[in-house]
């Protein structure tokens, strides 16, 4: 199928998914559910990486930015820039289409064709709705709270790599984090997040949910939704850059 | 009572039902056979609004489901019950919580009428003790039995079964036909079992409908379907090596009887 045929089969299960939900009992525990899934279960990679990426930035910049003609708080300032605005929202998104990406096309698709989907249709449920939108919502709630932590862990990340080595002054680094900060930046950070948690959801849930065949087309499917994923959220990355500070 | 009028259905180029007239009755255990790829089960999904037909229409008690917006088709929907061919079970889910799925999404009952509702379904199949299992924990045969304690437990009038028997030892699978007829009478149900299981048909076969290359070919019971001389009926049932010690030999070709 060519891309106008996903867009238009894509933007139909999307009518799907809000046309109908669960009693909101059920939805509500859902949503609690994924976020465990799909959030809490992933602090663990983003803590590990955030705070390993923090330090390689911090040590890229410290021994790439050594002009005496640049304030001393430029590395901190870099730094920190570029782990609010890019790496926590982008990179992590990135990671995280891999990790959770995978998860709901292969889970949704072994339901797919082991019938799964159908006995809820026949049921009267919206299986669309009661597979994909908790998992939706659950990422829009989670990964605000994933690239925060992600934001603060990065920057600590250099602040543990400039002072265990010693290549910089760790107050002056301190110094550079705290210099023209604007809350605006963290505000653009978030709403890309949202934007993209919706993208991994959706997308994953929508090449799940149309499989068909056996286990090599869930595993197929998989790569798919984590690659076309990958793709939007550097589209949209474009977008809203252009749309915020344009 | 379920009943479809002309129903057709085209997959690209090719036409995999034509103009299927036919009724399925109640209390009785209604059964569609045929070779494999034969249309069945696209015969059966037409039927539970799985498959849109392309032509023609069903109806369940007079009502006609084809028709009917979205919205009356969830009330219809809360009226099906379904066996699947893989007993499509919820994987993250134990056998009780399967059970218990349906009341609690499709019902206003309590947490404790629903335990109740599905102990009293897990009984009635002669399943006991693996309530905390997970299907992945459990044999072929239990995954049938809780696939249809898990379709007798909204107190269906129509029960689909998508063949029944595939994947199960001879024992077993007389053992769920036996279920399935039983639980048919109980409840006054309408049965519709898609098979090609020779001994399901001789066993609860009340009715049985005969597709051949899509099309209605041959209806009938368990009773008159040996002696049928119908061609293609005969080679279906006849292929069995054992059933061909009953074969009549008066008219081994037969003629055929398309309807």
């Amino acid at each position: 199928m060519k891309f106008p045929g996903h867009l238009g089969e894509y933007l139909l299960l999307m009518g799907k998914v809000l046309q109908r939900t669960p009693k909101r009992k059920i939805f509500w525990n859902q949503v609690l559910d994924e976020f465990v899934e799909l959030g809490v279960r992933s602090v663990w990679i983003v803590f590990i990486i955030s705070v390993f990426m923090g330090a390689v930035v911090a040590i890229q910049i410290a021994f790439n930015v050594d002009s005496p003609l640049l304030p001393r708080y430029t590395v901190g300032y870099i730094t920190a820039q570029s782990i609010i605005l890019e790496f926590s929202p982008t990179i992590m998104a990135l990671i995280l289409a891999g990790k959770v990406g995978s998860r709901i096309a292969s889970e949704i698709g072994t339901m797919r064709v082991t019938e799964q989907i159908d006995a809820l249709e026949i049921m009267g449920i919206n299986s669309a709705s009661y597979l994909i939108l908790p998992k939706v919502i659950a990422a829009m709630l989670a990964n605000p709270l994933l690239i925060i932590l992600s934001m603060f862990v990065g920057i600590f990340g250099g602040w543990a790599a400039i002072f265990l080595t010693g290549v910089y002054s760790a107050h002056d680094y301190v110094f550079g984090i705290q210099s023209w900060f604007e809350s605006m930046q963290v505000i653009y950070a978030l709403t890309k997040t949202v934007v993209f948690a919706f993208i991994i959801t959706s997308i994953s849930g929508y090449y799940g949910y149309y499989v068909s065949g056996g286990a090599l087309e869930v595993g197929s499917a998989s790569t798919k939704a984590v690659v076309n994923s990958c793709v939007m959220i550097i589209v949209f990355n474009l977008i809203l850059t252009q749309l915020f500070w344009a | 009572m379920i009943h479809t009028e002309h129903i057709s259905k085209i997959f690209g180029d090719k036409q995999v039902l034509h103009d299927v007239s036919t009724v399925f009755e109640k209390g009785k255990t209604n059964l569609i056979i045929g070779e494999s790829g034969s249309g069945k089960t696209v015969l059966m999904k037409c039927l539970v609004g799985l498959y849109e037909p392309d032509e023609g229409s069903v109806f369940f008690d007079n009502r006609n489901f084809t028709q009917m917006p979205l919205s009356s088709r969830k009330e219809v929907r809360k009226e099906l019950g379904m066996l699947f061919q893989g007993s499509a079970l919820f994987d993250s889910m134990s056998v009780i919580e399967n059970v218990m799925f349906p009341l609690k999404m499709l019902t206003n009952m309590t947490y404790g009428q629903r335990v109740k509702r599905a102990v009293e379904c897990l009984s009635r199949v002669n399943l006991r003790g693996v309530n905390k299992r997970l299907p992945a924990e459990i044999s072929g045969g239990m995954k049938k039995r809780v696939a249809i304690a898990r379709a007798i437990a909204v107190n269906p009038k129509y029960l689909f079964c998508d063949e029944p028997n595939s994947g199960l030892d001879p024992r077993t699978a007389i053992l769920i036909d036996q279920l399935i007829a039983e639980i048919t009478h109980e409840y006054n149900m309408t049965t519709i079992v898609n098979t090609h299981d020779m001994n399901s048909v001789l066993g609860i076969g009340d009715k049985v409908s005969f597709i051949h290359q899509g099309a209605l070919w041959w209806e009938g019971d368990r009773h008159s379907i040996l002696a049928t001389d119908n061609a293609e009926v005969r080679r279906f049932i006849y292929a069995n090596e054992i059933l061909q010690h009953f074969q009549p030999t008066d008219n081994p070709t037969g003629d055929a009887e398309s309807s």
